[in-house]
């Protein structure tokens, strides 16, 4: 019986459909860029996935209003694929890039998808500014613990004991916490998720969009390629098994003023063995966003 | 409290210094964002239109983080659609380096003022120099061409900056301002004209009603002057940049015959339209047997040389470059022929490479490095010197 | 393309062979098992993903969600289209 459901059962194929299927995000993507030029089973293709879900289902913001930024490194490819205002910035200025734009022109709805490499190595300085001033941005940044397009060398979020290119003793410094740069820097809105939970991931991006301020999406994905072959965590797959086990659910409640509480634990050998995931900071009574500060600010001229 | 608008154009006749000048000829452009980071000599530029901008109007002037902060925040607001400037000294303007490369392959409008100052390094802070002419060209990787103008008067301040919007607008490329510690804080009279007699021009945009779905952001094919129109965001274009090489619609390729082509035009369209750029000033070079070549404060100090030269009956003249790059080369050319040449600038000598080139012969140089102006007693020397021979 | 139809619930599962890189999520992840890797490869190389037991399909959107490459997705019925027979 067992073997007679493992069959291949083509019955169901239909040979002239009546209509042309499309993918439901068709239309928001750019269709001379793709393929993506990711790796099988990369989780950066799933969060441009969940990005576009999240602007055509969980928000309502015009898709006119809405650009996307990258910068440099796997991730920065991201904005060229989907099919709304763009820009590719140089390696890590994406946030100064999506600020001007947002100052010069206040509807607009900036949303950064970058890399950690890019975002938290060399534009940290400008993600702290950018959250100190509460500029109304998305930031969702790709977490892959590596740099990728570049060969596997250590991020600053890659853990400790890790192996990487130029880490092949096992990583010795400490890792970042995003959530947490981004929470004592002001950030107004802070989440995280692992592709595996692509729903909520989904929901948390259209909820820091319609969110006034700097809103912060760290998404933990897998780069299998460097970082899951030297650390012997297996295939696409198996990283996506493990972030499943790995992660745990946490709200602003369950973390209260104990930040640390959010640490991802890597074990070597084991992999990820815990990733808090949910939103973290959600500030409901939302202090002004900057550009609107910035038109109260000189209303006095008259 | 509240605060008067102020005109957008102050016209009138005012004893003031250059960086008030480039200010005021920046907002008499129509700058809406200013974006920079203090640094001497140029910090009073910052000041100024942190007061200024607010008072006509503008969106918004802003000190920011870094350099590199600050002139990526341009070209977001310039492809956002609003006039900016960006103000920095020789250590930033280094810095500024990888975003105007970026600038340059993304074809975006956007003016940024140098006062040079000493270098290298921190070298000499609140001093002058003018030893940025070289990483003017050559500061970012790879090829790109360059358009920087360099003013001697306080006047030349107001009239250049409007200038530069101008060529930078219409020829969608960055437009650098190489005025000297000196000039920036000298101070001398400046008339600023009606604003009605300002010429002001802007970008040109996408034809009205064509499908916002087939337009494509860096497609100069139908233009004359090879300069794409420019879409901006917000307005339902879906428009994408990248530093990366791009089709026509923006798209990375990473294509051999697309970089040629790429490079290329952007080359060709700062070469063919170089009858939009100010032409060199001459001073006494037609009957001249010595021509000296300088620009900014050193011209200054070359002017009075020439003049002395001239009492003692020694045929001089001053050519003095103000679109340095690209070079003026057809101007200066015939002289070259004619007339030995001598150089003098505050480096150890940079202008003299182009001079060089172009003069198919060697020159004499007068450099002057460490903070001051030239002596016109040294470049007087200089000319006798020449004179004897 | 290939085009499958729920035979009761007359949704489509639509696999696109030219963008699929054949990682495997969609087929591990399938909590009906009803997805496989195909027998021939495509123009890249690839053994792609192919559905191989669409009556077990509950329409749960996993494999559409966990796609990095827009390579397989659900079309919904509605009703004009009408059931096949």
């Amino acid at each position: 019986m067992a073997e007679q459901s493992k069959k291949i059962d083509k019955s169901t194929i239909i040979e002239k459909p009546i209509k042309e299927f499309q993918h439901p995000q068709e239309s928001l993507l750019r269709k001379k860029a793709i393929p993506t030029i990711y790796c099988p089973g990369c989780g950066i293709g799933t969060t441009i996935n969940a990005f576009l879900e999240a602007i055509s289902k969980y928000c309502q913001i015009p898709h006119d209003q809405i650009f996307v930024v990258s910068g440099i490194g796997c991730t920065g490819r991201a904005s060229g694929y989907v099919n709304l205002d763009g820009f590719h910035a140089i390696h890590g200025r994406a946030i100064p890039f999506a600020s001007g734009v947002e100052i010069a022109k206040p509807p607009m709805k900036p949303v950064i998808i970058s890399g950690d490499g890019d975002l938290f190595s060399i534009g940290l300085g400008h993600f702290a500014h950018a959250a100190r001033r509460n500029i109304d941005m998305t930031v969702i940044c790709v977490n892959n613990a590596i740099y990728g397009l570049t060969g596997g060398q250590d991020a600053p979020t890659t853990p400790v004991g890790a192996k990487s290119r130029t880490t092949p003793y096992g990583k010795i410094s400490f890792p970042f916490n995003l959530s947490h740069i981004a929470i004592a820097n002001g950030a107004t809105f802070c989440a995280r998720y692992t592709v595996y939970e692509y729903v909520q991931l989904s929901k948390a991006i259209a909820r820091g969009m319609n969110h006034q301020g700097f809103s912060f999406i760290e998404v933990i994905s897998n780069c299998h390629v460097h970082f899951g072959r030297r650390n012997n965590l297996g295939d696409a797959i198996a990283m996506r098994q493990m972030f499943k086990k790995a992660r745990k659910r946490m709200n602003e409640k369950d973390i209260g003023l104990d930040i640390h509480k959010t640490d991802i634990i890597f074990e070597a050998g084991k992999g990820f063995t815990k990733i808090p995931t949910g939103i973290f900071l959600e500030e409901r009574d939302e202090p002004e966003e900057f550009s609107e500060r910035i038109i109260d600010a000189y209303e006095f001229i008259k | 409290m509240v605060v008067k608008r102020q005109p957008k154009v102050l016209t009138g006749t005012y004893f003031k210094n250059g960086n008030w000048a480039m200010v005021e000829g920046a907002i008499a452009s129509g700058i809406a964002e200013f974006f920079a980071y203090p640094i001497s000599p140029a910090s009073e530029i910052v000041e100024y239109v942190s007061y200024r901008l607010p008072a006509v109007g503008g969106k918004a002037a802003f000190i920011v983080e870094d350099e590199i902060a600050s002139i990526n925040m341009c070209i977001g607001a310039s492809w956002a659609g609003s006039k900016v400037l960006t103000a920095t000294s020789g250590p930033g303007f280094s810095l500024k380096q990888e975003g105007l490369g970026l600038a340059y392959m993304t074809e975006t409008p956007l003016v940024c003022l140098n006062v040079q100052r000493g270098g290298p390094s921190t070298g000499l802070p609140t001093f002058s120099a003018q030893g940025d002419y070289m990483q003017v060209q050559f500061g970012s990787h790879g090829d790109y061409p360059v358009i920087a103008l360099t003013p001697w008067s306080v006047q030349e301040c107001f009239v250049l900056t409007i200038e530069a919007f101008n060529i930078s607008e219409r020829l969608r490329t960055p437009v650098i301002i190489l005025a000297d510690g000196e000039v920036s804080r000298m101070m001398e009279q400046v008339t600023i004209p009606k604003e009605e007699e300002i010429e002001v021009i802007n970008r040109k945009g996408p034809k009205q009603g064509i499908d916002k779905t087939k337009f494509k952001q860096f497609d100069a094919s139908d233009q004359e002057d090879l300069v794409p129109p420019m879409a901006h965001f917000g307005e339902g274009y879906k428009i994408f940049g990248t530093g990366l090489t791009h089709t026509e619609d923006g798209i990375p390729k990473l294509d051999e015959d697309l970089h040629i082509e790429l490079i290329d035009r952007i080359y060709k369209k700062v070469e063919i339209n170089s009858h939009l750029y100010p032409e060199a000033h001459t001073y006494m070079v037609d009957d001249a047997e010595i021509v000296i070549i300088s620009t900014g404060i050193s011209a200054r100090a070359s002017l009075e040389a020439v003049l002395e030269a001239r009492e003692e009956g020694i045929k001089v003249g001053l050519f003095r470059p103000i679109t340095v790059w690209p070079f003026p080369r057809d101007e200066f050319e015939p002289l070259a022929k004619k007339a030995d040449l001598i150089v003098v600038e505050m480096s150890m000598g940079q202008l003299i490479w182009p001079v060089e080139r172009y003069a198919r012969k060697e020159c004499t140089l007068v450099k002057r490095i460490g903070g001051t102006p030239p002596d016109p007693k040294n470049i007087l020397k200089a000319i006798k010197k020449l004179a004897k021979k | 393309m290939e085009v499958h139809q729920h035979p009761e619930k007359k949704h489509y599962i639509i696999t696109d062979e030219s963008r699929c890189k054949g990682c495997g999520l969609c087929i591990e992840f399938c909590p009906k098992d009803c997805l496989g890797y195909s027998v021939e490869i495509n123009e890249k190389g690839w053994r792609v993903s192919k559905m191989h037991r669409m009556k077990d399909c509950i329409k749960c959107y996993m494999c559409e969600r966990m796609c990095p490459d827009f390579a397989i997705f659900i079309g919904e019925n509605t009703k004009e289209e009408g059931a096949k027979d």
